[in-house]
């Protein structure tokens, strides 16, 4: 009765459960980080929450997703490259060109005393 | 020979696998891969989602932040329910593969209760924003979480309706190739949901809180 579907690969009992594992883990650090307060560099902190984050993300696409490169002749992982690609420029172009345009639209008070002074 | 096989196929909706690529993959349905790149395309609008909040995610508009409003702990709980709910999906295709019904139908019920888990405890926090006064007309902080949450939630809405409508096939035909690679469409919605949700704790609200 059981009628194989190939287009995505099925994973095993160990593959789901070392993905659950990983995910506990990397789920865990960052709100134990934010919840126990326990860097004082915020800066550091965000680094380090968007880095697990990003593994996470990389755990669920291979354990769970069971993305491979042997799915549809390579076309699952090609599909998914040129989504990256996309993500990768809309993101890192929208957050660099607004983060310029706010530093250099927003006149900080002394730069507007100082216009003000040229009077 | 290449016409003939060019006249039988003229019949078919679908595009079948190139002849000298048999053996394995002579039979796979082109449906996985169409829905791949749907689930591609939905990742485009959440990540531009993304996008929106990431600029306009600390402009408050003097109203409340981040640190005034999220329940870290709450959401905590919202990630794990949607994380158990992937992995007893996982059973449920494994169950599936055996042939087994009973057991299939078992894990995805287990499924879609965390599911309902999950979208009880985001009802809760929305409902609760709005009773403050947290709304998305108070801030473009505000109005890009409710749009990019609020998008994701929706999602799991959808995904639990397919859920229940996807039980009702199963206890009625069985497992036949169709529910089978119905279940396979949905568990890829489902993990996905799961992957969205990581970009939504880590940047909405763990780095929401910090900043």
């Amino acid at each position: 009765m059981s009628t194989p579907v190939k287009g995505t690969g099925h994973g095993s009992l160990h593959s789901y459960l070392v993905g659950f594992a990983l995910s506990v883990i990397l789920t865990l650090i960052p709100f134990w980080l934010v919840l126990g307060d326990v860097m004082d560099n915020t800066a550091w902190a965000v680094v380090v929450i968007f880095t697990l984050g990003g593994l996470q993300m990389l755990v669920h696409i291979h354990y769970f997703l069971h993305v491979s490169l042997k799915v549809d002749e390579g076309w699952q992982v090609m599909s998914m490259v040129l989504t990256i690609l996309l993500l990768v420029i809309v993101l890192a172009g929208s957050i660099w060109v607004m983060f310029n345009l706010e530093e250099n639209m927003m006149p900080a008070h002394d730069q507007i005393e100082r216009a003000r002074s040229l009077k | 020979m290449m016409t003939d096989s060019a006249v039988t196929d003229a019949s078919k909706f679908y595009v079948l696998d190139d002849p000298h690529h048999d053996g394995d993959h002579a039979h796979e349905p082109p449906t996985m891969l169409g829905f791949w790149i749907y689930l591609m395309s939905d990742c485009l609008i959440f990540g531009i989602l993304f996008a929106v909040y990431a600029v306009l995610g600390q402009n408050y508009a003097a109203g409340p932040s981040p640190a005034d409003l999220f329940d870290i702990e709450m959401i905590l709980v919202a990630t794990f329910a949607l994380l158990f709910s992937s992995v007893t999906f996982g059973f449920a295709v494994m169950r599936m593969d055996h042939g087994d019904l009973r057991g299939t139908i078992f894990w995805l019920v287990i499924t879609g209760l965390f599911g309902a888990a999950f979208l009880y405890l985001e009802y809760e926090e929305f409902s609760h924003l709005w009773h403050i006064g947290a709304t998305p007309m108070a801030s473009a902080f505000l109005s890009s979480f409710f749009f990019l949450v609020g998008t994701h939630g929706l999602h799991v809405t959808a995904g639990t309706i397919w859920l229940i409508v996807l039980l009702v096939q199963l206890s009625q035909r069985g497992l036949t190739p169709a529910n089978t690679r119905r279940v396979m469409c949905l568990s890829l919605f489902w993990h996905f949901l799961d992957l969205i949700w990581i970009g939504v704790y880590s940047l909405v609200y763990l780095t929401g809180v910090l900043l």
